[in-house]
């Protein structure tokens, strides 16, 4: 349950009581709604005490009697305005004139309700400005989150972009100033990591365009019957030369073709990112095995490795954008910490599940169930 | 005898040029390639003077090391070494008295600074 505070500043008793009975038990909910809403009526029989409450309990809506012994209702309402408040405020005036009426809506009122009314008038009104003023806060709430998970990725992969320039542009003032003499060698070791500085950096920029593929592309996926043990095949035959390099053998376990709805480009990001992450971080002389299967309501596929494995504090971090997990047996290894993230974008698309079960030091394996109906 | 400095960052390029160019200022470096493993050498040894890389397992860890540093060697001066500023527009003023509190470093500086400006900034801090 929400509650919402309603502050009537009004000089008539009859008026603030009424107003008391009518919205303690009333209740305001919408479908989408967790819960429903109900309110607490404080109340103010001058502007000034009016303003008073309002510093001090910052009500959500305000009904605004114009005419007080003090200052008058339209002052209160420009206080609330100087004071960027987030408040609604209604106007309750039994002689609304046209001139007040134009002044106090310039002023950020949000409706007038006619002195007298009804229960019924009031509660509908009542209804309109909460479910008004819910959607208004569910919105900035969003926006807001939105905005902010933004400027953390930009943050973030500025820095990520920028850090092998300046390692690479180190490593090429160090050359023109000849700091370890005219001889060439001498250089060697940092013209080799300004290539693989320039690699990392090169797979960065791939895994970007990935991302921003799934992003831009999320309401229009390109549904059609694919062959996975293709695409699974197709990934292996990819990943092999790298796989050779770091001695470590890639079976593809399933034989039989199995199909089902998807996007080709996905399945195969999927595998890619998992095979190669297998292969990564594995062991000389390590296997990766990978599996399909089909179920009756779903394809699960499985990529499972015999390298260095994770704590399960490690895998909490997994799938967050940028993050690689930094430790002594993953310090020489290069990547844009973007890889798994993109996954999880994919399957969450699908609607499905990711397992993971790790065991340092023994291997891990990535289990990824896509669901068929969706 | 010669002042040891402590640099920590885990871009190991990064680190090995930094090295580079504070033995050639003619100190004495221990490096460390993250936030724990800095942790394990203080607990052993007392620096000069350290230069820190603030991104480094966290955001923030060079904020973090920086107050573990001063709670152990409050007369150790320590440098952030860090690109954040100019990526993120983020500042942090340590002339600032709210963030004198808990900012614990006693200098920022660019990464991309140059060698003669460390240098410098080094000896001012270091009283030499």
């Amino acid at each position: 349950m929400a509650e919402y505070k309603i502050l009537v500043v009004d000089d008539e008793p009859g008026i603030r009581m009424g107003t008391k009975r009518i919205l303690q038990n009333f209740k305001v909910d919408y479908p989408f709604m967790d819960e429903h809403i109900e309110f607490v009526v404080l109340e103010a029989a001058t502007g000034e005490e009016g303003i008073e409450i309002i510093d001090r309990e910052m009500p959500d809506i305000i009904l605004l009697d114009n005419k007080l012994p003090g200052i008058q209702g339209v002052e209160v309402l420009e206080y609330v305005k100087k004071k960027l408040y987030d408040i609604v405020v209604v106007m309750i005036t039994s002689y609304a004139s046209l001139e007040l009426a134009v002044k106090a809506t310039r002023d950020g009122a949000y409706d007038f309700i006619p002195k007298p009314f009804t229960p019924q008038e009031l509660r509908s009104s009542m209804e309109n400005i909460t479910k008004q003023l819910f959607l208004k806060r569910m919105t900035q709430k969003m926006n807001k989150e939105g905005k902010l998970i933004r400027f953390q990725f930009l943050s973030v992969l500025s820095h990520e972009l920028k850090a092998p320039i300046n390692a690479i542009e180190g490593y090429i003032k160090m050359m023109k100033d000849r700091q370890f003499g005219e001889d060439m060698t001498a250089y060697q070791e940092m013209i080799d990591r300004s290539l693989e500085r320039i690699n990392g950096m090169r797979s960065l920029i791939m895994d970007l365009l990935d991302l921003t593929k799934i992003e831009s592309g999320k309401p229009v996926q390109h549904l059609e019957a694919v062959n996975i043990t293709k695409i699974a095949q197709i990934s292996v035959d990819t990943m092999r030369p790298y796989a050779i390099q770091k001695d470590v053998d890639i079976y593809l376990n399933t034989k039989e073709n199995v199909t089902m709805e998807a996007d080709p480009n996905e399945i195969e990001i999927i595998f890619n990112n998992l095979i190669s992450n297998a292969v990564k971080y594995n062991k000389n002389g390590g296997r990766v095995d990978v599996f399909i299967e089909s179920k009756k309501d779903e394809v699960v596929l499985q990529v499972s490795d015999s390298g260095i494995g994770m704590t399960d504090e490690e895998k909490g971090k997994l799938f967050q954008d940028f993050v690689r997990i930094k430790n002594q047996k993953t310090r020489n290894i290069a990547g844009s910490g973007l890889g798994l993230s993109i996954l999880k974008k994919i399957v969450d698309m699908y609607k499905g599940e990711i397992e993971i079960q790790s065991i340092p030091d023994k291997g891990t394996s990535f289990i990824i169930k896509l669901p068929l109906n969706n | 005898m010669k002042k040891t400095v402590l640099i920590v960052d885990d871009d190991m390029d990064y680190l090995f040029q930094m090295r580079l160019k504070v033995e050639q200022f003619g100190f004495e470096t221990i490096t460390a390639e993250g936030q724990k493993e800095a942790e394990m050498i203080i607990e052993t040894m007392k620096p000069d003077l350290a230069i820190l890389d603030l991104m480094m397992e966290n955001e923030d860890s060079g904020f973090i090391l920086a107050y573990k540093i001063k709670r152990k060697y409050p007369d150790v001066p320590i440098i952030i070494a860090t690109a954040v500023t100019a990526e993120t527009g983020m500042t942090f003023d340590i002339n600032s008295d709210e963030n004198k509190q808990w900012i614990k470093a006693d200098l920022f500086l660019d990464k991309g600074i140059r060698a003669d400006q460390l240098q410098k900034e080094i000896n001012k801090l270091l009283k030499i």
